[in-house]
Parts: C-alpha cells; sequence; structure tokens
C-alpha cells in the first residue's frame, strides 16, 4: 500500500505555456528575432528581389508543401512519436492518385475523385504506420523506416518507374488558380495551419495528444485510449502527406515515384526548430509554422544570391542544432 | 575533478590536434588540380562574328545535383562558357534533385526577370508547367537533355541522342557477334523514370532484334557509383555467364566495374555509355572487360547557354543559311573503341 504519490503516475496537464502563457511568447519570439535577422540579412545582400510580393508568393508556394507535413508531424512528435515516411508516402500517394484508373475517373466524376485518392492513400499509410506502432509495439523509428522503403517501392512499382503526367484540364486549372493574387495551395497550406493550431489547442484530442506524448502510462490509467490515438494522430499525418501530394501533383503536373525525396528531413528540422520537443509532451503549431518559414526563406535567400544547395545543407543541419541548444537552455530555465 | 595523470592528458590533447590538423587539411585541399583541363576543351574557340560582344545577357542556369561526374561536368562546362563571354552574366541556382525546389529557383529566376533560362531539370515532365510560365513571362528557355512534354514550354531545346545511343550499343554487339544468335547479351539501364533511359533501351533492343539477338538480363541503376555496384552485383548473381554487358552511364559504370572485379568475372565483352575519361584510359589499355563506349556530351549544357546567348541577342546560328536559331538540337554519339580513343579522350569528363 503506497501512502507516497508516484511522482511517474502524476497525469501531466500541457504546460501552460501552450495556452498562450509566458513561456509561448518567449520561446516564439526568439523564431520571430531569428526570421526577421534572415530577412534583415536577405533584404541586404538581395535587396528588392527579396522584398518583392512575387519572392514572398515563390516561398509560401514552396513552403506550402513542406508545411502541410510540418503541422501532422507536430501532432505525432507531441504525441511522442516520429514519422521516418514522410516523403515516401507523399511519393505513393501522388503515383496512385495520377494513374491511368485514377484518371479516368477523375474524367468521369471530376477532378475530385484523384483529390480524394490522394488524401485516402495517405491517410491509410499513416494509419498502417499507427497500427503496427500502437498495436504491433513496434517502435516509431523501425516501423516508420519500413513504410519509408516500402511505400516508395510500391510507388515505382505501380507508376513502373515512369513519370504520371497529369491530364485533367479541371485539377490543374483549380490548383494553379489565383484568386486575390494568392496562390490556391498557399490558401489551402493557411486553412491547414489554423485548422491544426485549433485541434491542438482548443479540442480534446489536442489535449489527449499533450499527455499521450507527456506521460502515455498516466494517460492510460487517466482512461485515454493511448493505443487509439496513437493510430489517430499517424493517420491525422497521413492525411497531410495525401494534402502535400494534391500540392505537389499541382506545382509539377505529374505524379511520381521520386517525389518527395528528402522530405522528411525538412519536415523534422522545421518542426525540431519551432520549439516542439522530440521526447513529446509539448508542441507547438506556430513554433513549426516559423520553422518551416525560416527554412525556406533560408533556401530562397541562398538562391537569390547564387550560393550552392551543399553550402545551404550544411547551414541547415547547423541551425537544427543551434536551435535545438538554445530550446534546451530556455526549458531549463523556466522550469 | 578529472583523475587523468597530467602527461596523459597533454598526449591526449597532442593526438586531438594532430587529427583535427589531418581533418580539416583534407578537407581543405582538394584535387580539384586536374579536373580543369577537362573543359578547356569543352569550351569551342569560334571564329565567327557572333563571339563579338552585344547586348548584356543575364542567363538563369539550374541542373540537378552533380551527385555524378557528368553531371558535374555539365555544370562546370556551363560556368565556364558563360566566363568566355564578357556580355553573359550566369545565375547558377546549384542542383538539388528535389522538384519542389529546383521548380522554386526556377521561379525565383523569373521573378528576377532574367533574359534566359538554361534549364536541365531533374524530371521534364514535372518541370513543363514552370517552364512554360517562364517562356509565357517573355524568357527564352533552352531545355537540355531531359526534354519537357510540351512544345511551348522551351524555344529551344538540346538534346544527345539516347535512342541512337542504344542503337550504337546494340550495332556494336552484332557486328561483333558476327552472326551467332545464341550470345547472351546484359543491360545495366540509368534511372528507368527518365524517358531518355527509355529511349535508350529502345534503341538498344531494336539494334540487336534486326540481327537475331535479345536482352536476356536488364537492371537499373541511379547513374550514381553506389546504386552501378549494387545493380551489377544483382546481374552478375543472376546470370552466371554473360557474352556482353551494356552499361548506360560511365559514372555508374565505376560501381559496375568494381562489382565485376570482387566477382572475378571477365567472360564478357562490356561497353559504356555517355564516355568518361576514366573508361576511355581503360578501352586504351586494353586490359579490361571494357571495349567500347558512346559518347554522350557533357557540353550540353554549354552548347545551351551558347544558344541562350544567341536568341537573346537576336543573332542567328553561324554557319546555317537559316536565320533563325532551330528548334531543336540533337547532338551525334559516336562510338569509342581502342582505335580512335585518342580523339576523344582530351574532351571526356572525370568520373
Amino acid at each position: 500500500m503506497t501512502s507516497v504519490q508516484d511522482p511517474s503516475l502524476t497525469v501531466p496537464t500541457p504546460p501552460k505555456g501552450d495556452r498562450g502563457g509566458n513561456v509561448s511568447i518567449a520561446r516564439n519570439l526568439g523564431l520571430v528575432i531569428a526570421l526577421v535577422i534572415l530577412c534583415v540579412v536577405a533584404v541586404a545582400s538581395a535587396g528588392d528581389r527579396f522584398a518583392s510580393t512575387d519572392n514572398v508568393l515563390t516561398i509560401l508556394r514552396y513552403s506550402a508543401v513542406v508545411g502541410v507535413v510540418s503541422i501532422g508531424m507536430t501532432f505525432v512528435i507531441t504525441g511522442g512519436g516520429i514519422d521516418l515516411s514522410v516523403g515516401a508516402i507523399v511519393a505513393l500517394a501522388s503515383v496512385w492518385a495520377t494513374t491511368t484508373g485514377t484518371q479516368a475517373m477523375a474524367d468521369n466524376i471530376g477532378w475530385i475523385a484523384m483529390v480524394f485518392s490522394a488524401v485516402l492513400v495517405g491517410t491509410a499509410c499513416g494509419a498502417i504506420n499507427g497500427l503496427l506502432i500502437a498495436y504491433g509495439k513496434i517502435v516509431p523509428f523501425i516501423a516508420t523506416l519500413a513504410m519509408l522503403a516500402s511505400a516508395r517501392g510500391l510507388a515505382e512499382l505501380i507508376a513502373d518507374r515512369k513519370t504520371q503526367i497529369i491530364r485533367n484540364q479541371g485539377f490543374t486549372d483549380f490548383f494553379g488558380a489565383e484568386p486575390l493574387g494568392i496562390p490556391v495551395i498557399v490558401i489551402i497550406f493557411a486553412v491547414v495551419v489554423v485548422a491544426g493550431w485549433f485541434l491542438l489547442n482548443r479540442t480534446t484530442f489536442g489535449r489527449r495528444t499533450f499527455a499521450v506524448g507527456g506521460n502515455p502510462e498516466a494517460a492510460r490509467l487517466a482512461g485515454i485510449k493511448v493505443q487509439r490515438h496513437t493510430v489517430y494522430l499517424y493517420a491525422l499525418l497521413g492525411m497531410t502527406c495525401g494534402i502535400a501530394a494534391v500540392m505537389l501533383m499541382s506545382r509539377t503536373t505529374t505524379g511520381s515515384s521520386t517525389h518527395g525525396t528528402g522530405l522528411e528531413l525538412d519536415v523534422i528540422a522545421a518542426v525540431v526548430i519551432g520549439g516542439t520537443l522530440l521526447s513529446g509532451g509539448r508542441g507547438t503549431v506556430i513554433g513549426t509554422l516559423f520553422g518551416v518559414l525560416i527554412l525556406t526563406t533560408l533556401s530562397n535567400v541562398f538562391t537569390l544570391n547564387n550560393l550552392s544547395t551543399s553550402t545551404q545543407a550544411v547551414a541547415k543541419g547547423v541551425i537544427i542544432v543551434v536551435a535545438v541548444l538554445l530550446q534546451q537552455r530556455i526549458a531549463n530555465r523556466k522550469t | 575533478m578529472s583523475t587523468t595523470h597530467p602527461r596523459r592528458r597533454r598526449a591526449y590533447a597532442v593526438a586531438g590536434a594532430f587529427a583535427a590538423a589531418t581533418l580539416v587539411l583534407g578537407a581543405c585541399t582538394n584535387s580539384s588540380g586536374s579536373d580543369d583541363d577537362d573543359t578547356s576543351a569543352a569550351v569551342a574557340k569560334s571564329n565567327t562574328d557572333n563571339d563579338k560582344s552585344g547586348d548584356k545577357v543575364v542567363i538563369g542556369f539550374s541542373a540537378p545535383a552533380a551527385d555524378h561526374g557528368w553531371m558535374g561536368a555539365i555544370t562546370k562546362a556551363a560556368v565556364a562558357q558563360a566566363g568566355e563571354y564578357d556580355d553573359v552574366e550566369l545565375k547558377v541556382a546549384e542542383g538539388t534533385n528535389d522538384v519542389n525546389l529546383q521548380i522554386s529557383q526556377v521561379e525565383t529566376f523569373i521573378n528576377d526577370k532574367v533574359d534566359a533560362i538554361v534549364l536541365l531539370p531533374f524530371d521534364g515532365a514535372a518541370m513543363t508547367s514552370v517552364a512554360r510560365k517562364a517562356m509565357d513571362a517573355g524568357i527564352v528557355v533552352v531545355n537540355v537533355d531531359r526534354e519537357f512534354d510540351s512544345p511551348f514550354a522551351a524555344r529551344t531545346t538540346v538534346l544527345g541522342d539516347n535512342y541512337g545511343m542504344g542503337v550504337s550499343a546494340g550495332t556494336y554487339v552484332c557486328e561483333d557477334a558476327a552472326g551467332a544468335t545464341d550470345k547472351i547479351v546484359t543491360e545495366i539501364a540509368g534511372i528507368d523514370s527518365l524517358p531518355l533511359t527509355q529511349d535508350r533501351s529502345q534503341g538498344f533492343e531494336d539494334a540487336l532484334t534486326s540481327c537475331g539477338l535479345e536482352v536476356s538480363n536488364r537492371v537499373a541503376a541511379e547513374f550514381t557509383v553506389e546504386s552501378g555496384e549494387e545493380a551489377a552485383g544483382n546481374l552478375l548473381q543472376a546470370a552466371p555467364k554473360i557474352d556482353y554487358l551494356w552499361n548506360h552511364d560511365d559514372d555508374q559504370g565505376v560501381g559496375v566495374l568494381a562489382a565485376i572485379n570482387n566477382a572475378n568475372r571477365d567472360e564478357f565483352t562490356m561497353i559504356g555509355g555517355a564516355g568518361s575519361a576514366d573508361v576511355m584510359e581503360l578501352i586504351k589499355s586494353g586490359d579490361s572487360v571494357l571495349k567500347a563506349t558512346v559518347v554522350y556530351p557533357s557540353t550540353q549544357a554549354a552548347d545551351g547557354v551558347k544558344l541562350a546567348r544567341l536568341l537573346v541577342q537576336d543573332k542567328a546560328l553561324s554557319d546555317l543559311a537559316e536565320i533563325e536559331v532551330p528548334r531543336q538540337l540533337k547532338l551525334a554519339a559516336p562510338v569509342v573503341t581502342a582505335e580512335n580513343v585518342d580523339t576523344y579522350l582530351p574532351s571526356a569528363f572525370r568520373s
């Protein structure tokens, strides 16, 4: 009989910071400052080539694909997991949605069939990841590593390693449109960010995510169905991969097994830079948004200055390490 | 509190400093000395009026990641060519295999309102829509090597002769087989999703069919050394006896040869592709399974830069009666054997 409360069984409440308290503002302020410094450097080196609306839209269009998946990844990492297979899922979703069969269906019932196909495939792959991790008790790293290999392999098989061109004019027209000068994919990105923020910070689903990530055993004892929730988280990430696949399909007018190469690196980097802890239990959608913007603005600055992508890759690595070190210092100071 | 003996600590410090110095020296001194010679032959000496200075031309250049020697040579030759002209400013958005990023690089060129874009897309079909946007914005687009799938996406296309490469390799096999129809012919292709690989394979197959042969085993690699080694290893296991092996690309060929040497196989004749200097030297020496290679010019982007400049400055291609720059330039694919290797060796690229 225990009279002393076992500290490991205390159900963690989401840190006050993530409900809009001081910690969150301080952390996000750091990110805002980093982004501002980056913009200052950009303007100093490239002048009004950087500060023009066209360039901002270029950055946003590029960010949309990475950003949407990063929002999904925020949920998974906050819930204590990780997913290495996002790039492969995007490729598989894009291939599945552009096969002759799907495109024929789209000719009959509209291009929405291709969108459904991509999102469904993405969600299904995510759900498989979740099932393997939650019920199969396979470590997330390994389960998603397996999905990484098999999803891309399956994409190559289905596409017969060929690039599948989208023939449906309705699809290209819709996603290529720019109502009020803002590209449709950027609008979708904005909607996903807002929905993601709301889901994480204002719903029970979000609260359960923090609980599951912070202390899964305590969460289970508190009555949360941890395994089912884990499946939901990975399925959600899969869904965002499907959305990203649709965006990539519209940008390239093709589906291909080579889409999304290296996407997982950028996505995880963006989430980590944004302040979400890899150990789980703490997460921020706004932080992820800043993380994505910092990475894509960096890429843009490099392009504007004719610098090689190799130097950029080294810079990315350094930024990730610096961001995590700063986070740890801030986190230690506030507790 | 450290309990390491002070002398041991000093020994560690010295060892650590020595290791660090070795690493730094290793990273900072690279073997770029010999590479610079290769591009000089590729930069053509022209003696027409076209090379005289004209209006300033800003050209945006983008190519995939230089993960193999041929691709690296493409960029180097293009940069060297632009350097020959004092009226050309070349903006280089250096290589990536990420389609999303390459698209945003081209969009940046469009925002910059460059005069021309010379583009070797990672995937022609995927970059077609952004190339079209550039053309619609009044920018001259020159497509290099991997073709777009719309004629409106580029003003001029510079291509190698992929189908011709396959035919040349197949014809060499036919001539060497001299009528025998029971030879085992195998093929190691490059990136299978690219139409150019499919063209090469088709040319090879068609040439073989005409003399009664066919490809019994075919594997695909990805133009990189590592993928070549892996694919060749699998092929050698699958085919215990081979008579002819055509490897599409000499960069992945470095890996292919490594696998062949590891497996100690030498009962076949190997033909290469693309024409790297290393392979040509092996052909010259005569003591390798490599007996021939088919050249796939790595000067295509340099030609693209020259053509882009002519187009922007409204000049004609010299030596032609026609006043407009052609829509398509398909470069020849000569076969290099021990007899003519000395002609092609000076302009070959290093892997």
